[in-house]
Order: structure tokens, then C-alpha cells, then sequence
């Protein structure tokens, strides 16, 4: 089947939409409420044509067989241009990044297409900006009602986010209920088209820290980073820039470049111990029924927790089950998480190697994520006093700094981190759903038997499907683990182990889609497809890898092996474990 | 009643909400769709200006109302009626009607009570549809419509309350093709029982509402209706829901336009950018200067009609459109509307 647009012929299927054929074939038609993984709303009303004559929305205009398609008459370039006034009135007075001069996505098509933001106006809205704690914040001033959070927020399982309001003023509300909370994900962030909804920046804070000369930086990257940012200088998603951003890093004036990997290191080196101490546990307990107060623990009473084990890296998985779950608290891994993990090494055990008073350390992470601001933000996390982490960018906000300040970060030389990031194949997985699994069964056999699994690769708990589930055979057992992306995934897991707690040893959660590759603060667009390629891109950096166990990592080793056991019990638990308490709304 | 539907058919029954959609057709369709829930939604509510015939009829006859509903439920095969009520309305009308749905309940009928706040979107099928499941009131995309999938995604039949009334009376064989008029702006305002097919010049002096000033009217509607002069409502007769409006011949331009498009600014569901923020910069434009930039409103007003997501803001440029050529008789370009 074929349609035309402006008198090309392009092959179609039935049931495809003029808006997709369009930008399958990289055809311009501006949209702000269309995305590919979520349900077709047809509010912005941005994406016209004229299809038959007539002028009609391309979102929701099914193909039919040589269907003749215009896309720029000037009728339609008048009404896009009418809506697209519409729809950004108010933007540059309420944007926090146009005041600031910074890149936004809005900005860049009010020039594009030479609008004028002023012409019209809308209403305010009198609910002031909403901050989800330190992670994320939702501005109703200036959504643009276009729905796609709220759906977003749906599909991660919460719920807590809602258009309110009615004609003009209709736009982004929270839900009032007592029983829904904010997990942080940030998956509204990085489905607004307008940036209503976004992160908390912290790029002030950072540029700030840069220019002190009283102060040493530290910039640590996620995982995810790496194949990503490449995106928003037009590259195909999955493309590595790693060298290219430990470069660009230098050239922004942080004094060291670390890798939040390294710290995904420590994270998999102190959770595999934790996960052969409960399954250890278990062996020896046998597994317990469900108890009256829906638990499923398993072990006796004061004689440890065994499996099943979750993660808890993932700072908005930990907010559901502190908020919704706290019966399973006990269930989470006490294992920090790795931008914790790191941060909190450098500014005592490296900060100690090089003779640096800790105090005068930034640390800078990069991540993928809003939930790591809020995490960020944990007193219970300080090291001798101070956070792990000074402050946290999303990869948008990294992109914004560079964009400042002229990095064309596809083109620069490579380089390396410095020798205390590095890290090893087993954490360049961590941002991919399974990844942490993966790393930790890479190395728990090791902490159980005391020898290596030949087996390195687990490529059941690999890809895009929500909820994966393997037996994993670990050594003469058969380990049963799950993999959930998404809370509502986790939803589900959580509800089968309740009926059977035997279902799983060990569970891996992650909020977002694809694990933090899908995170909130990756850069937008971001769909399932996009977050596939991503993905591709850090299994291969794994593969090229020659160090692929993380508790093979010379400086992981160097770090638990004669730093911390040189530590007093108590100084120990603080650099790697934490805990978890029953969250109240708004915690 | 096996010849029902041929009744409603031969009668030529059009929907008496606005849209004028025959009757038959829709319920045909709720009839052969498959499904084992089936629901009947009865809109008695008004959210438009200038009409206020509804209220009339369940006041004054509500007894054949409800023998419409029975009509309906027992053609599509449900016992369920959902009952949307507008809160004013059910203020004086309770008395009334709050025996007849125990009567039909008594008779196995199940009724829904669903306490509307007044709106001119719940006019939209598929907005109602949405408000009484609980959702926001906004419109849904059709297909599918709620024919074969409405309420609940069940095969759905919504009426309004003079198209019941109607069904009824060609229950009953009483059936003759009147219809109810909202006089308003006249000597005697007020809702009368009239020949459907009378010229509105015929409806106004039958009516004593005949004005001896000069005037103009809004029929269909005192917001969305188009706008005729006393020549044209010699030979033309009322479309879309009946209401006739008089107005003064000098009437304020400013004025006039200011109460549709407040209203429109208020009352926009808030689901697509023209019709939510078009209206609104309309109102706004009329309010900050006297004289009004034409211009800029036929801008706006185009974008309204051809880009709205439903109906009621593809709608909005008819009475300008209609007031700006048949009376106001302005040299300005209409083109874009």
C-alpha cells in the first residue's frame, strides 16, 4: 500500500497513521502529543495536513491506499503556526530554562519556525510548581495539557499524576489521595514535550562548583550516559561517547573524572555477598510459609533475613516499597547504590590516598535519572558528615552544559577516566534492565563457592519485556530469579511472591522501562525502540571488556579489600549499606 | 413492540439534542451490536444558552417521558438506564421524577443517577459518556461510536429528554412533526409546542414574540446558533435544537460577541489547544480593546473550526460567520472560515 506525501510515494501498512509514515521517512511534521509507546490523544492539534483535500490532524489520520497528503500549503502552515502560538503562550515568561538562556526544546521551534510566543496568552494557573522532593517538579503554568505524563506515570504502575482543571486553565495536577505517591522516576520528565514537567536543576549549583578554585571536582558518569547522549547531538541512540565525554569533562574543568561504574562495582561486590549470605541462610532455615501480615521474609526471627533478595539501586523502587511495600523492606539489599557507593569512596578513601581534606570534594554525578537527585538528598546516606553526592545532572542538564559551553562532544579526541573510575564489563550493564542481576550473578558464585562460574553471560534476564524470570543454574542449585522493569511490573512480582515466597531468590526492579537507560532524565524522545538501541550499545561495551566480574576490579578490590577492612565495624556499614523506613506522602 | 423502530423511521424522528440525527439509525445500530450489556443514557441536561425545553417537558410531562425510556430499554434488550441530571434540574424536578424511576425500578429497570454539574460539553455524547464513568469530560475519538461502543465500551443509546418524549408519542401513535421552541428576547418568552416545519417569522408572531423593534435571531442555540435577519426567517425554519433569540438590531457587537465567547471559554473541556485557548484569546482580544480586531478573531476562529478535536469547537465560528454576513454585513474577508 501506498500513500503520497507532497506528491512522493511512500509504502505504507494499513495500519499505520499519515504521522508515522511521515517520520518513518524523515518527514517533518511538528507534534507534541503523539508518542510512539503511548495512546493516541490528538489534543495538541500541531501535526497538520492536508489529507484529501481537507485540512486534518496526522496522528490520527489512518492511511488508505493512495491517500494524497500535503504537508505544506499554506492554509496548513497557517494553522500550525496558529496552534503552535497557542500552545507556547507563556512559555519564555515561565520557563526556567528560556529565562536562563539555557537549551529548550520549546525555544528551539519557537525560532524554528519563527513564532511569535507573545501573540497570545493563557490564563495562570493558581497552583504554584510542584516539587516531587528533590527529584522532579511539575509546573502547571506551563503545561500544555497534551496528557502524556499522566499516561506515562500509569503505565509505571502510580498513578499520581492527573489533568486538572477546565478550559484554559486546564493542565497538570498531583493526585490529592492519601494512598498515591511520587516514586521520582522522572518519567514525566522526559515525555513532556514542553518541559512543564522536569528535573530539579542543579546546573546553577555545578557551574558554581566549577569556577571555584577552592574546590575539587569530581564528575562521575552513570552507566547509561555513555550510549545516550550522543542522541541529543543527533547521533543514533546506542552510539558510546565515553572517551569523548571524559574529554569533554576535563575540558568543562572538573578536576577529576571518575565513573559512577566503579561504583556499580562496589554495589555488585557488596550485593553478591549480601545475596550468597541470604541464600546461605535460606539453605540452612528452609524457606518459611507466608506470614499473616502478608511479609515474605523467610528466615526466623532475629537470625537474619533470607531471600528473596530485591535491589535497591534504583532510589524510586526503594520509594515504592518504603511507601507501598514496607513489609518488604526487609527484602531490599542493604547494599548502597553505586553513585553512593563511589561518591562516598572518594571523599574518604581516596580523598585519604591523595592527602585532600574530603571537604574541599564536589561530587558531580551524571545519571540518567531524577530519582538520584532525591537520593542525593539522603542524610542518612552522609559519610563522615557530608553527602556522597554534591549534586546531580540528568543527561539533558549535561547536554545543556556542554551546549553552553561549545562542546561538540561527537568530535572531540577520546580519553580515559581517571584510575580510580575504573570499572569493569559487569557495571557498563548496570543501566540495562537485568543488568544488575547479571553483574551480581556474575560474582555471588564466587562469594558462595569461592571459585568463578565459567558461565559470564546470562542472556535470559537481557531485553526489553517488563517482567523476565529464569532459573539460573549456580553451581549444583538452581537459582530462580526475576527481573522487573517498571513498579507495575514489580507490582506483579510482589503479588506472586506473597502467594508462593519460594517463587524467587533473587528480583531485580528497576522504575523505569529498560532499566535506568529508560530513565527520566535521558534525553527526549525517548520510546522502547530508542531505549532498545541503547541498550545494544552498553552490552557491547561489556562484551569488548577484558575485566568482566566486578569483584575482579583491581581498585574495587584495592577499596574493599584493604580500605575498608582497615575500618571499624561501624565505619564499614556506613560506606556500604544503608536502610530503609516506612515513607509517609511527600517523603 | 416489534414495529417500533419502522414507526420511529416513518415518523423521519431526528435527535432533538442538536446534532438532528435520526433516530432509527442509532437505534439499529445499539440494536445488532453484540454485547450483553447494553446501556440507555438519558441526558436531561442543557448546557447550552437559550434552551431550556427539557426542563419544560419533564416538568410538564414526565409521565410520557419515562414511557419513552421504557420504549428504548425494551428495544435494545437492557434494563439499564443511566440518568444524567443536571443539579439545577434536579432541584425542581426531583419531586417528579424520583417516583417515576422507583415506579420502573419496581417494574425491574435499573436507574443510575449520575448529578451533572451544568456543562456545554456534556452536550458531546462521548464527554458524557466519559463524566459518568468518572473520567475527565472530554470528548473521545470516534470511531468507535457509542452505538457499539459507549458506556463502559458497551452498545450504548443516548437521548435527550424530547427525543424520549417524541419516541413515546410515536408509541402511541401520537406522533405529529412539532416540535418544542425556546422563545427568548421577546414579549412572550417561554417554551411552546409548534409545527416543526413553520417559518420562524410564523413561530414569533404565532408566539406574540413578534418584535416591533428592529431585530435579528439566533435560532439553534443562544451560543452556537446561527444568526439570521428578519428577512431570512421569513421563509427559513429552526435547525438544530429549538430556541429562537430575539436581539435588537442594535445591539452591541462587543457584547454579543463577548457572551459567546465567554461562555466558550468557559465552558471548552480543556482536551484540544484551539478550542481551549482559541476561545479564550477571543474573549480576551473582545475585553481589551473597543474596537474589535476582526482580523486576528477570523485568525483564531479558523483554526477553531478546522483543528478542534470535536463538534462544539469546530462549531464556534457559525454564529460570527452567520452575524458578520447576515446582519452586521461587513467588507471583510470570510474566507478562512
Amino acid at each position: 500500500m501506498f500513500i503520497y506525501i507532497d506528491n512522493k510515494k511512500y509504502q505504507c501498512s494499513p495500519t499505520e497513521s499519515v504521522l508515522q509514515v511521515a517520520l518513518r521517512n524523515n518527514i517533518m511534521i511538528p507534534h507534541l502529543c503523539y508518542h510512539e509507546d503511548l495512546p493516541i490523544d490528538s489534543n495538541c492539534r500541531a501535526c497538520l495536513v492536508e489529507a484529501d483535500g481537507s485540512v486534518a490532524t496526522s496522528c490520527d489520520f489512518k492511511v488508505e491506499p493512495n491517500l494524497k497528503v500535503k504537508t505544506s500549503t499554506p492554509e496548513v502552515k497557517r494553522l500550525v503556526k496558529t496552534n503552535l502560538e497557542l500552545l507556547f503562550a507563556g512559555h519564555k515568561e515561565n520557563c526556567p530554562k528560556c529565562q536562563k538562556g539555557y537549551h529548550c526544546r520549546v525555544g528551539v521551534a519557537i525560532r524554528k519556525f519563527k513564532l511569535n510566543p507573545k501573540k497570545y496568552s493563557r490564563p495562570p494557573v493558581p497552583r504554584p510548581v510542584h516539587k516531587m522532593a528533590a527529584a522532579a517538579e511539575i509546573d502547571p503554568n506551563l503545561c500544555i495539557a497534551c496528557n502524556k505524563c499522566v499516561e506515562m506515570c500509569e503505565k509505571i504502575g502510580i498513578n499520581f499524576l492527573k489533568l486538572d482543571g477546565k478550559a484554559a486553565q486546564t493542565s497538570v495536577n498531583y493526585n490529592h489521595d492519601k494512598k498515591t505517591d511520587c516514586i521520582y522516576c522522572g518519567q514525566c520528565t522526559v515525555h513532556c514535550p514542553v518541559g512543564s514537567a522536569r528535573e530539579q536543576s542543579h546546573l546553577e549549583q555545578v557551574e558554581k562548583a566549577l569556577k571555584n578554585k577552592n574546590k575539587i571536582t569530581i564528575a562521575q558518569c552513570a552507566p547509561s550516559i555513555r550510549c545516550s547522549i550522543g542522541e541529543e547531538f543527533g547521533l543514533p541512540p546506542g552510539t558510546n561517547l565515553e572517551g569523548q565525554i571524559n574529554t569533554a569533562l576535563r575540558q568543562l574543568k572538573f578536576d577529576k573524572v571518575f565513573d559512577v561504574n566503579m561504583g556499580a562495582d562496589i554495589t555488585t561486590y557488596v550485593e553478591a555477598q549480601e545475596l550468597a549470605h541470604r541464600l546461605k541462610i535460606d539453605a540452612k532455615y528452609g524457606r518459611q510459609p507466608l506470614r499473616k501480615s502478608g511479609s515474605i521474609h523467610r528466615s526466623p526471627a532475629g537470625r537474619g533475613v533470607g531471600g528473596p533478595m530485591f535491589t535497591s539501586c534504583c532510589p524510586g523502587w526503594v520509594k515504592f516499597v518504603e511507601f507501598y511495600h514496607p513489609k518488604i523492606i526487609k527484602n531490599l539489599t542493604t547494599a548502597r547504590s553505586p553513585q553512593i557507593h563511589s561518591g562516598g569512596a572518594y571523599k574518604t578513601w581516596w580523598a585519604k590516598k591523595q592527602g585532600i581534606d574530603p571537604r574541599k570534594i564536589i561530587t558531580v554525578s551524571i545519571m540518567p535519572c531524577t530519582s538520584k537527585k532525591y537520593e542525593a538528598r539522603h542524610k542518612k546516606l552522609k559519610v563522615n558528615g557530608m553527602y556522597p553526592v554534591d549534586y546531580v545532572l540528568t543527561t539533558r542538564e549535561f547536554y545543556i552544559l556542554l551546549e553552553k559551553n561549545k562542546i561538540d562532544l561527537p568530535n572531540l579526541k577520546k580519553s580515559q577516566v581517571d584510575r580510580e573510575g575504573t570499572f569493569s564489563g559487569a557495571a557498563a550493564i548496570y543501566g540495562a534492565s537485568g543488568g544488575v542481576m547479571e553483574s551480581a550473578l556474575r560474582s555471588a558464585y564466587h562469594f558462595i563457592a569461592g571459585k568463578e562460574l565459567p558461565q559470564i553471560e546470562y542472556k535470559q534476564v537481557r531485553g526489553m519485556e517488563k517482567i523476565k524470570t529464569a532459573n539460573i543454574k549456580f553451581g549444583s542449585k538452581q537459582l530462580k530469579v526475576a527481573v522487573a522493569a517498571t513498579a507495575k511490573a514489580a507490582e506483579s512480582i510482589i503479588q506472586e511472591l506473597k502467594k508462593n515466597p519460594a517463587s524467587y531468590d533473587y528480583v531485580e526492579v528497576m522504575a523505569c522501562p529498560g532499566g535506568c537507560i529508560g530513565g527520566g532524565g535521558q534525553p527526549i524522545p525517548s520510546t522502547e525502540a530508542i531505549i532498545a538501541k541503547r541498550i545494544a550499545g552498553l552490552y557491547q561495551i561489556d562484551s569488548k571488556m577484558k575485566l568482566r566480574r566486578a569483584h575482579q576490579n583491581p581498585i574495587v578490590k584495592e577499596f574493599m579489600e584493604e580500605y575498608i577492612p582497615s575500618l571499624p565495624k561501624e565505619k564499614q556499614v556506613a560506606l556500604l549499606h544503608t536502610h530503609y523506613t516506612k515513607k509517609q506522602k511527600f517523603e | 413492540m416489534p414495529n417500533i423502530l419502522e414507526k420511529i423511521k416513518q415518523a423521519g424522528l431526528v435527535g432533538r439534542g442538536g446534532a438532528g440525527f435520526p433516530a432509527h439509525l442509532k437505534w439499529k445500530a445499539v440494536a445488532s451490536a453484540k454485547s450483553k450489556k447494553k446501556y440507555l443514557v438519558v441526558n436531561f441536561s442543557e448546557g447550552e444558552l437559550g434552551l431550556f425545553k427539557d426542563i419544560h417537558i419533564m416538568q410538564k410531562f414526565p409521565d410520557v417521558v419515562f414511557s419513552g425510556i421504557r420504549l428504548a430499554l425494551d428495544f435494545i434488550g437492557s434494563r439499564d438506564c443511566y440518568f444524567n441530571y443536571n443539579k439545577e434540574y434536579y432541584k425542581k424536578t426531583k419531586s417528579l421524577v424520583l417516583p417515576l424511576i422507583k415506579r420502573y425500578e419496581g417494574a425491574g429497570y435499573r436507574f443510575y443517577i449520575y448529578g451533572e454539574e451544568p456543562s456545554y460539553i456534556g452536550g458531546e455524547e462521548t464527554a458524557l459518556l466519559n463524566a459518568i464513568e468518572g473520567r475527565r469530560t472530554e470528548p473521545r475519538a470516534k470511531p468507535p461510536f457509542p452505538t457499539t461502543s459507549g458506556l463502559f465500551s458497551c452498545p450504548t443509546l443516548v437521548h435527550n429528554i424530547e427525543t424520549l418524549y417524541n419516541i413515546a408519542l410515536v408509541g402511541q401513535q401520537k406522533f405529529e412533526n412539532k416540535r418544542f421552541y425556546c422563545l427568548s428576547g421577546g414579549k412572550s418568552e417561554g417554551v411552546y409546542f409548534l409545527p416543526a416545519d413553520w417559518s420562524i417569522q410564523k413561530v414569533l408572531k404565532q408566539t406574540e414574540n413578534y418584535p416591533v423593534f428592529n431585530f435579528f435571531v439566533q435560532i439553534g442555540g443562544s451560543v452556537s446558533g446561527e444568526v439570521l435577519n428578519s428577512n431570512q426567517i421569513k421563509k427559513r425554519e429552526v435547525e438544530g435544537a429549538g430556541s429562537i433569540e430575539v436581539y435588537p438590531i442594535k445591539t452591541k457587537p462587543r457584547d454579543l460577541m463577548l457572551k459567546w465567547f465567554d461562555f466558550y471559554a468557559c465552558e471548552s473541556c480543556g482536551k484540544c489547544c484551539p478550542c481551549r485557548l482559541g476561545s479564550y484569546n477571543i474573549s480576551k482580544i473582545l475585553k481589551q480593546n473597543k474596537k474589535i480586531d476582526w482580523k486576528e478573531i477570523i485568525n483564531l476562529l479558523e483554526s477553531m473550526e478546522k483543528t478542534s478535536f470535536c463538534a462544539l469547537g469546530k462549531m464556534t465560528y457559525i454564529p460570527v460567520e452567520s452575524y458578520i454576513k447576515n446582519v452586521l454585513k461587513l467588507k471583510i474577508s470570510l474566507k478562512q472560515i
